[in-house]
């Protein structure tokens, strides 16, 4: 009943978005009323109208333009997160266990990820070309630093009582590896992985923004260079929707892997 | 009232002193325990009991192994111990199970990473966990347990490993009082059955009584001592609850008491002096 009412008032958000949206682009506000002339509050050619980017994603998906595209950034963001979080969870790892090289590059991690990624963007396409590559070089600076940290943190931060129990029960270094301080990462790594598979698809649309000649990303340049704003509407539109499938994904194999934890067991209700 | 040491000692802690503090920012070192002399025998229940801050955890850390002392010797079996004490199971007085692992990996893991085979440790943790009760609970995750159940898959762990020695930190502190004295029943019944040389630590006098061979007491901190030892002799097997009512129970814990009551004042006004 809750979630009924919950889902209700959700759409019904939508609904009401929509809707001023659709008055505003389509009821003409009459002349002598606000100005000398009849206008739209909201103009059409700046816009758009709800029906008319409803309709070219409808044909987008029903031509199969769209598909192409779609994929070419699906595997972008799927490189991108993967290399990222490999990257971040050997590093993360590695500075955890040895203290001296972590305080060695304390001050460049800082540097590196204090810096804004997009002006990285061009540099990639310079090195790396127009192709996929540069964009999933984008998407794994966004999504390393997220896991490095988290995966850091989840080393560093063991219960001491849990680690000398390991210990007292006769492990070594191999396996409190493998029985302690990696199921530890793992969980502050799920923690982050909404925000880092976000930021892998951050990464790919960015750089397919500044420069190619596929995916989601260059669809909507496309569509701004010839003020095309049902095109752009349209591409954030498809954006979001695979945002959220993406996200549904995450949150299957976060449910499947973290059956221990109580907070992920409290909301499988 | 003192006791002769035991001639098969499975610990031995001689003229032990901990100091903690003497790190790089220059804290003030802080002395623990001093010149403490302890022995136990093999198959021997020692309860060690003190005022709060006495040190008594810092005492078996040193018989575990995991902290050095500053001076003196720890022996095992005669042995002078270096790392980690093998022959020692620990439990700890907070949560120490693994929450990624259900109960039966929790009790199986002492097994595994000592290379039994997976079919075998798994049979065995199942026996384990039949005896301290919890065999339909194997599948459940830690959080999924109440404190009590967690306390007895610890016991599981620590026991399935067959350890020489047990060392006990406050282990049923957490619990309510019914669950304690279940869970000292429960102790004294495994320990009946197989006997292992227990290191007890407690705040509880009654509890000690009731559990142990022999009750040592130790001063109020810092820098505290071995002030008492009492030998027990109670009967065994024992019941927590009935030997509760026995006249030589009130006996030995007025006599006790007389002892400890001037350390836990102590203790006290020396907690609000740093306070």
């Amino acid at each position: 009943m809750k979630q009924l009412k919950l889902t209700f008032f959700q759409i019904m958000v939508a609904v009401v978005l929509i809707g001023l949206w659709h008055v505003g682009t389509s009821v003409k506000i009459p002349a002598g009323v606000w100005g000398a002339k009849a206008f739209y509050p909201l103009d059409p050619f700046f816009f758009s109208t709800p029906w008319a980017v409803f309709e070219r994603t409808f044909r987008d998906f029903y031509t199969g333009v769209i598909w192409y595209h779609l994929g070419i950034t699906l595997l972008e963001t799927t490189l991108a997160f993967f290399i990222g979080a490999a990257g971040g969870v050997l590093v993360g790892f590695w500075f955890a266990r040895q203290q001296l090289v972590a305080a060695v590059f304390d001050p460049y991690v800082k540097m590196a990820n204090a810096l804004p990624r997009v002006v990285l963007a061009p540099i990639f396409g310079l090195w790396l070309g127009l192709g996929i590559w540069s964009k999933v070089a984008l998407g794994v600076t966004l999504v390393f630093f997220i896991v490095f940290f988290n995966v850091y943190q989840g080393v560093k931060e063991v219960s001491p009582t849990v680690l000398s129990n390991a210990r007292m029960l006769g492990m070594n270094e191999r396996q409190l590896m493998r029985h302690v301080y990696w199921p530890s990462a793992l969980t502050w790594m799920f923690s982050s992985l909404h925000t880092a598979v976000g930021f892998a698809l951050v990464g790919a649309v960015v750089g397919e923004y500044l420069g190619s000649a596929a995916g989601l990303g260059y669809r909507i340049h496309q569509a701004e260079g010839v003020f095309d704003v049902t095109g752009v509407f349209s591409g954030m539109l498809v954006l979001s929707i695979f945002v959220i499938i993406i996200d549904l994904g995450v949150t299957a194999i976060e449910n499947r892997l973290m059956v221990w934890r109580p907070t992920s067991a409290a909301s499988q209700k | 009232m003192a006791v002769d040491a035991p001639q098969a000692e499975a610990v031995a802690l001689a003229g032990m002193r901990i100091t903690f503090g003497t790190n790089e920012r220059g804290a003030k070192a802080f002395t623990a325990v001093e010149a403490v002399d302890l022995h136990v025998a093999d198959g021997e229940f020692v309860a060690i009991v003190g005022p709060t801050g006495c040190g008594k955890s810092t005492l078996l850390n040193a018989a575990a192994g995991l902290l050095v002392p500053s001076a003196g010797s720890v022996r095992i079996f005669g042995q002078p111990l270096t790392g980690l004490n093998a022959q020692a199971g620990y439990l700890f007085q907070a949560e120490a199970l693994f929450p990624w692992k259900t109960a039966l990996d929790n009790v199986a893991i002492g097994l595994d990473v000592a290379g039994v085979p997976a079919a075998e440790s798994q049979e065995r943790a199942k026996d384990w966990l039949s005896r301290v009760g919890l065999a339909a609970f194997g599948g459940r995750y830690p959080h999924m347990l109440s404190g009590g159940q967690r306390k007895r898959i610890g016991l599981a762990q620590v026991l399935i490993r067959d350890p020489k020695i047990l060392l006990m930190d406050e282990p049923f502190g957490p619990l309510d009082a019914q669950t304690r004295q279940i869970m000292g029943n429960l102790l004294l019944e495994l320990w009946n059955a197989e006997r292992k040389a227990v290191l007890f630590v407690t705040h509880d006098l009654e509890e000690a009584i009731a559990l142990a061979d022999r009750v040592v007491i130790m001063g109020a901190g810092p820098a505290s001592r071995i002030i008492g030892q009492w030998k027990v002799d109670l009967p065994r097997p024992r019941d927590i609850m009935e030997v509760r009512l026995q006249p030589a129970f009130h006996t030995l814990h007025r006599e006790i008491w007389s002892a400890l009551r001037d350390e836990v004042v102590k203790g006290y006004t020396q907690a609000e002096r740093v306070a």
